[in-house]
């Protein structure tokens, strides 16, 4: 029948006032911070804010840990006197291979190197191969790993950009190996790009018996503080990880910025066990594969706190206990993409949506009723009510919203009165072909129903399209307009039905103003 | 005043012939769509910054930009902008760069970045900054891969829709039909020199969405007169469908394309590409509609349609 039940009736009316009140929190403030207040957010476009695409060179953390391996491995076999000819590590297979000194220990250099103990499980094969002991590290346990370090990764970069003070940030994986990072008002992301752009890895190695040459078991590396190449030991002595605290000081002798670290019980132990043993060779400081100094030990450092000089100045000096204190990526990371707004043209962007947004709405509801008349109206009310209960579903999920969204929002209200158009055209076919006005609505409803759902369906699946492979904005456009179709099924086929029907059952009319 | 509507676009009782121009709808639609994969290859579209990669930097200066000026700050820092410009008022000025070659080019791009920015301010003290993107390489070309994938998926998904709900014919002349609205899209995109970019691909997949809408309405009417008038010849049949849903194809039309006209006008430099290539699709799906998707269904399932429902 055409009578709506009251039950039904109320259950209209409740989801619109439901909406009302979850738009509200949008337009007045929260009375008490305890109180649920959930609000639309604006995006980047609209208030500015740099938005940075990270990626991880996962690359380098199979490099780096091949490197570990080898060091380990060579200790084990020292540990246990085993010989080996020939120690080669292979970055592209990702693999590491020796010749046993004989035949005789190759049995027993294969079980050490099965005793070795990997970092996540099933981390590397150890295998035979032409009288080689080969070890691969394993692709699924990479990924482990990997997954482990963009993890890790997301925490550091979020403490390396609450140090610098940035209002609510935005930190996010994206994809295996990328992290999204969302800055609102930060207009000028240099410095943050520049904080994550930087690995912090801090190492204490010895220098190469000759440092100006590399020998088995040496790299070269620059010297910073006197531009030179030495030979630094890949063996580490002490590592950045066991660092508790850091902070920037001037240093009393030369007046210079510099900065003091504090190390753990087990760093502490280390760097006394190795200064006391090696006093007055030279100790490289290293930080990302840069010396920053290589002092000489004068004496034995037991209270395992230290102080860097090398040549820093204020900025970089705090710049460098911040890195510090919030710790060393697992690999580097750098900017694949950069898009930065600035706050008077994020102004701009919301005063141009509004106003679009209103004059489309306005042209709309013109020429609904011009069109329709007393129907259009309806349509125009249940317009209305579409408008509200997007903006209460995006409250609701704390949505985003961008300029392009709110393009999404005016385009669904374009595209929702075509619902209202499909049922009065075909209530006005009805009334043509004789009927009487309560069976022409009925039959109207009926069968532009049908019609509605499948017409909707096609643009649904291509906005839900559009957001699984969209990014950024595009993305908010696709979800303003899917919400978009959903609240428009709900206000054309119950909430303007349910005006229609109730006029029709007060004015009882002669015939339809169709 | 509200009893009764003020204007309608064709009288009720109208019936236009339209089944006598499909051969000139046809042909021009051909025609119109063969000009635009050729405008596609040459001068092809003006790739966005999310496509090609690169830098924009668009920033506005206290007084009015002295473009000489600044091009010299750049030269003086090792930079060589693809161009330098004026946009909106003499003080905007919008520098962009394409992606340099090489090994590092990733991180040369985003340091050309801070490069753009720094010069730029030391040349002309107190301008501010509006937007600087920067877009490696990798990053674009995996944009541009999504947009392509997004607009196949869903021109796949419509045709397994239709082609569920309604029968083979329909589903083959709607994409066909799609097909011909999406390549004039992208003609009138080389030709208004328009950025392609990723706002454009949501502009391209909203009209797809949108003519689709059109066309299972008009599709909807024609299989519900297949069953209601068993005898009448298809051709007769398909212009009374186009007919009875007439004023409904100009009044939705006419509303979506109200709602767009002010992203137009006022959408600012985001969107007035992005709404005036929708402009453009909602015209050319409307015609569409009715000049293209009927036609081809009368080409396609004359024998098959009218013979099936004969039998059934």
């Amino acid at each position: 029948m055409m009578y709506y039940s009251r039950l039904r009736l109320l259950g209209v009316a409740g989801i619109c006032l439901i909406g009302v009140l979850l738009c509200l929190p949008n337009f007045l403030r929260s009375p008490a911070p305890s109180m649920p207040w959930r609000q639309i957010h604006l995006g980047l476009d609209l208030r500015g804010g740099s938005y940075l695409l990270l990626q991880l060179d996962l690359k380098s953390l199979e490099h780096d840990r091949l490197q570990s391996l080898q060091d380990q491995a060579r200790q084990t076999l020292l540990d246990h006197s085993l010989g080996y000819r020939d120690f080669v590590r292979d970055d592209v297979t990702a693999s590491l291979s020796f010749a046993p000194r004989s035949d005789a220990e190759r049995d027993a250099a294969l079980k050490a190197m099965q005793s070795l103990p990997p970092v996540v499980p099933n981390e590397f094969a150890t295998s035979e191969k032409d009288g080689r002991i080969v070890l691969t590290l394993q692709h699924e346990a990479m990924l482990a790993r990997a997954r482990e370090a963009v993890a890790q990764s997301i925490e550091i970069v979020r403490r390396r950009i609450d140090a610098t003070g940035a209002i609510d940030p935005s930190i996010a994986r994206e994809g295996d190996d990328r992290i999204v990072v969302e800055l609102p008002g930060v207009s000028d992301p240099e410095r943050i790009k520049s904080l994550l752009g930087t690995t912090a890895r801090l190492t204490f190695r010895l220098l190469a018996p000759n440092p100006s040459v590399a020998s088995p078991g040496s790299t070269m590396l620059e010297d910073e503080s006197v531009h030179t190449q030495v030979a630094v030991q890949d063996h580490v002595d002490v590592d950045g990880t066991d660092l508790t605290n850091a902070g920037a000081v001037i240093d009393q002798q030369s007046g210079g910025w510099a900065v003091t670290f504090q190390l753990n019980s087990a760093g502490a132990t280390a760097f006394a066990n190795v200064t006391r043993a090696n006093v007055g060779k030279r100790f490289a400081i290293v930080l990302d594969n840069k010396v920053i100094e290589a002092p000489n030990i004068i004496s034995p450092i037991t209270a395992g706190n230290g102080q860097i000089t090398g040549g820093f100045d204020a900025r970089s000096a705090s710049d460098l206990a911040l890195l510090l204190r919030a710790g060393a990526l697992p690999a580097p990371l750098s900017v694949m993409e950069q898009r930065t707004i600035g706050p008077s043209l994020g102004a701009a962007s919301i005063h141009a949506g509004v106003i679009s947004l209103l004059t489309g709405l306005l042209l709309v509801i013109v020429f609904m009723v011009l069109f329709y008349g007393r129907f259009g109206l309806y349509a125009d009310v249940a317009l209305f009510a579409n408008l509200i209960l997007m903006v209460a579903i995006l409250s609701l999920f704390q949505a985003t919203l961008t300029l392009p969204g709110m393009a999404g929002m005016l385009l669904t209200l374009g595209m929702a009165v075509d619902a209202n158009i499909l049922i009065n055209e075909r209530i006005r076919e009805e009334v043509k072909r004789g009927r009487a006005p309560l069976q022409a609505l009925q039959a109207g409803f009926d069968r532009a129903t049908g019609t509605i759902i499948d017409s909707n369906a096609t643009a649904f699946l291509a906005h839900v399209m559009l957001f699984v492979f969209g990014t950024g904005p595009v993305r908010n456009f696709a979800l303003t307009i899917t919400i978009g179709i959903v609240t428009t099924l709900f206000t054309t086929l119950l909430l303007s039905r349910l005006l229609v029907v109730r006029w029709y059952a007060l004015a009882r009319p002669k015939e339809l103003p169709v | 005043m509200l009893s009764r509507p003020l204007f309608r676009f064709v009288r009720d009782d109208r019936r236009i012939n339209f089944m006598r121009g499909r051969h000139m709808g046809l042909i021009v639609s051909a025609v119109l769509s063969i000009a635009s994969v050729i405008l596609f290859f040459q001068p092809g579209l003006k790739l966005g910054l999310d496509f090609r990669g690169g830098i924009i930097v668009e920033a506005q200066t206290p007084g009015p930009a002295d473009f000489g000026k600044l091009r010299a700050a750049l030269d003086h820092a090792g930079i060589h902008p693809d161009a330098v410009q004026a946009f909106g008022s003499p003080r905007d000025v919008r520098i962009s760069i394409n992606a340099p070659e090489g090994a590092d080019r990733e991180a040369q791009t985003q340091k050309l970045v801070d490069g753009v920015k720094s010069a730029i301010s030391t040349a002309e003290p107190g301008t501010q900054v509006l937007r600087a993107d920067a877009v490696g390489a990798s990053v674009s070309s995996e944009l541009f891969r999504d947009g392509l994938l997004a607009l196949g998926f869903s021109l796949a998904m419509i045709l397994i829709y239709i082609w569920v709900r309604f029968e083979r014919e329909f589903a083959i002349s709607a994409v066909v039909t799609l097909i011909l609205d999406l390549t004039k899209t992208i003609g009138f995109l080389a030709i208004t020199r328009f950025e392609f970019d990723l706002v454009m691909v949501a502009a391209l997949l909203t009209i797809l969405g949108y003519s689709t809408n059109d066309k299972v309405v008009v599709y909807d009417r024609i299989r519900e007169n297949l069953r209601k008038y068993r005898t009448m010849p298809l051709r007769e049949l398909l212009d009374l469908s186009i007919n009875e849903t007439l004023n409904r194809t100009l009044g939705t039309s006419m509303t979506v394309f109200l709602a767009a006209l002010p992203l137009a006008l006022f959408g600012g430099s985001t969107l007035t590409g992005f709404a005036t290539v929708m402009l453009f699709g909602i015209v050319v799906g409307t015609s569409s509609s009715i000049f293209i998707a009927a036609p081809l269904l009368l080409l396609m399932g004359e024998k098959r349609l009218r013979k099936e429902t004969d039998a059934g």
